[in-house]
């Protein structure tokens, strides 16, 4: 713990990203000035001006890293931090920008940008524990308020966070939400996610999107055998699992399995 | 009514029943339809029951089908059990507050609603009963649990309407009720008019049996009531043979179908949140952003996480293997050696709630090296 008689001193920082999981904390109204009560708010650029210097006690990363700058970048946070907490699934697994891990960013650049020469971008959007050592990682695209508090208080106490690792199902079954797959056929990636949101969509008649990522011991397998009974073909199998956590091993393993032919094969699969 | 002697409930008779229960300070909580299933919920008449609603299930299937009649208990078993009213899925057990010499705790207030709950089944009566050995004997009693046991008031109701994926017949709990129930009821409906048999099972039963408007029952309602459950019996969806099932489970943790169960298991829980023994909680302690409070909560907890089994130096049951094995061996096997009673009462929950329809029933008959004729493979 910090001494009493000075705060720890909180950053947040941006890499690739949208800034939702940041703006999580300004969302977090209620508890704000409680927030900016137990922490002096350093660097935040989303809510202050700020300059990077000295050291940090807890930083929060947002985003996935992208670009040789991001990558030099991350490893100066990490040297300023002492805890260093990654929050989203951009900085847990890579993100929505995690689908170029799957394609040909030359071609991708080409395609969208009128002078592609002008980008300087890495091949791959990987998460922030690639590349240097990661204390906590919270996950949620974006994460959940809730959980966020959690971890911050919990980082103040110096407890380890309650961010259970299970299913979303679990989450599902505590708020009594009827199962959509099971009662309503609904294709639902609840069983393999981990949990964090409160089973969001399901208590909205809506099947899991997975926003999480991997829950512990996934079985994708054995859920795509599921899912196919319930009437997706092996395309929508290989993009099922793709969206915002992508590049998560486990999901990105299983859409690969079903994935097109023509598209670079995962090496570490 | 005055006597123990069965009687018969018109509609309006029932409809008596859930006022009287209210009128008697219970919150009333009976079978509805919500989100495509029947789900337990406070009822206030009639009209909140599922009238004319069934089920169909199967092993991952669970779908709501119209009868084409007015019976208004007409389905099986569905997703939530009564479990989530006497242990509930979450319950702050105590809060802290930081002083000035360390800290007190006060104990979270407790102090649970009277609840009547309608339409409990055989197979759930007795899942509340194995429930009641869990927590309420041995030698560390639950209060929680204790309190909310002795403030309700079960009115069974006897089940016409297995579900595809119901074997209480092989775990002889059911499908008639058969003690454990204040009232117990049988849905008639034949020629004689759509009625219900009333039968008493304790003092308080009595005592509310004697408000209500009933007339006694005649030999034509026994026997229907008994024809009721007797077609019930011959129309259960699973089997499970269980004959010397705690020696074949304990000496069988090596088999090969626990590898091959693995292979389909999600490690998802939801077995164990939907089944209406399973009793495992955790705690999770939480403290606010000043450090000046902390709470302690329960939630149900299952053995199929990795926490579950979580002690200094890992987790003990890493693979998916050792945990299904642990839960379908605890339930069927040890359960006996730690309450002296099955912890599987055949409600089918477990079959129609697992999202890749893993079949315990399947999964013993592998064991026993039966080929199950109900397995699609």
């Amino acid at each position: 713990m910090a001494s009493p008689t000075r705060k720890p001193r909180l950053a947040v920082w941006k890499f690739a990203s949208c800034d939702g999981c940041q703006l999580s904390l300004l969302d977090c109204e209620d508890e704000l000035l409680a927030v900016a009560g137990a922490l002096d708010i350093a660097y935040f650029m989303e809510a202050t001006r700020g300059r990077i210097e000295g050291r940090y006690d807890l930083s929060l990363v947002e985003g996935s890293i992208t670009t040789a700058h991001d990558a030099e970048r991350i490893r100066e946070v990490r040297r300023r931090s002492r805890r260093l907490v990654t929050i989203g699934a951009c900085a847990t697994a890579g993100g929505i920008q995690g689908l170029r891990n799957f394609a040909d960013v030359a071609e991708y650049a080409a395609a969208v940008y009128a002078r592609p020469d002008y980008i300087a971008t890495l091949a791959t959007s990987t998460p922030i524990a690639e590349h240097v050592p990661v204390d906590f990682e919270l996950r949620g695209c974006p994460i959940s308020k809730r959980q966020l508090l959690e971890v911050v208080s919990a980082f103040l106490a110096g407890r380890r966070p309650v961010t259970p690792a299970h299913s979303v199902c679990v989450e599902c079954k505590l708020r009594g939400t009827v199962c959509v797959m099971v009662a309503h056929g609904t294709a639902c990636l609840g069983p393999v996610t981990h949990a964090g949101c409160g089973a969001l969509c399901p208590a909205y008649d809506r099947g899991c999107y997975g926003c999480f990522g991997p829950k512990e011991t996934p079985n994708p397998a054995s859920l795509s055998g599921r899912l196919a009974a319930l009437g997706m073909d092996g395309g929508q199998l290989g993009r099922v699992y793709r969206s915002f956590n992508a590049n998560a091993p486990e999901f990105r393993q299983e859409s690969q399995r079903h994935g097109r032919q023509d598209e670079p094969q995962d090496d570490q699969g | 009514m005055t006597s123990d002697r069965p009687a018969v409930l018109t509609l309006e008779g029932l409809q008596g029943l859930i006022e009287a229960l209210a009128a008697e300070g219970y919150r009333v909580l009976g079978p509805t339809r919500r989100d495509g299933a029947i789900v337990y919920d406070a009822i206030a008449g009639l009209d909140d029951l599922p009238a004319g609603w069934g089920d169909e299930q199967d092993g991952g299937r669970y779908r709501l089908v119209e009868r084409g009649d007015a019976a208004l208990f007409g389905y099986a078993v569905g997703p939530h059990s009564w479990k989530r009213e006497l242990h509930p899925p979450h319950l702050t057990l105590f809060r802290t507050r930081r002083e000035a010499d360390g800290f007190s705790v006060e104990a979270a207030a407790d102090e649970p609603e009277p609840t009547a709950f309608l339409g409990v089944r055989a197979c759930e009566l007795a899942a509340i009963a194995v429930q009641d050995r869990t927590f309420l004997e041995g030698p560390q009693a639950d209060p929680h649990y204790a309190r909310r046991r002795a403030g309700s008031f079960l009115v069974a109701v006897n089940c016409g309407e297995p579900a595809g994926t119901c074997f209480c017949v092989s775990m002889e709990t059911g499908p008639r009720a058969r003690g454990g129930y204040d009232l117990a009821l049988t849905e008639l409906l034949d020629a004689a008019g759509h009625r219900f048999l009333l039968e008493v099972g304790s003092e308080r039963g009595r005592a509310l049996a004697e408000r209500l408007d009933a007339r006694p029952a005649e030999a034509a309602d026994l026997a229907a009531s008994r024809a009721v459950s007797e077609r019930a019996a011959g129309r259960m969806g699973r089997r499970m043979e269980t004959g010397g099932i705690k020696a074949l489970l304990q000496e069988n943790q090596e088999h090969a179908r626990w590898d091959q169960v693995a292979e389909r298991c999600l490690s998802c829980a939801n077995c164990t949140m939907v089944c209406p023994t399973c009793f495992c909680t955790t705690v999770e302690d939480t403290s606010d952003l000043s450090g000046e409070t902390a709470a302690r909560v329960r939630r149900w907890d299952s053995c199929f996480t990795l926490d579950f089994s979580y002690i200094h130096g890992g987790t003990v049951r890493g693979s998916t293997k050792a945990r299904y094995r642990q839960w379908m061996t605890h339930k069927l096997a040890s359960w006996y050696d730690q309450f002296g009673v099955s912890g599987c009462v055949g409600c089918g929950r477990c079959i129609a709630w697992c999202p890749v329809g893993i079949d315990i029933t399947e999964e013993v008959a592998a064991i026993r090296g039966e080929k199950n004729p109900e397995s699609a493979g």
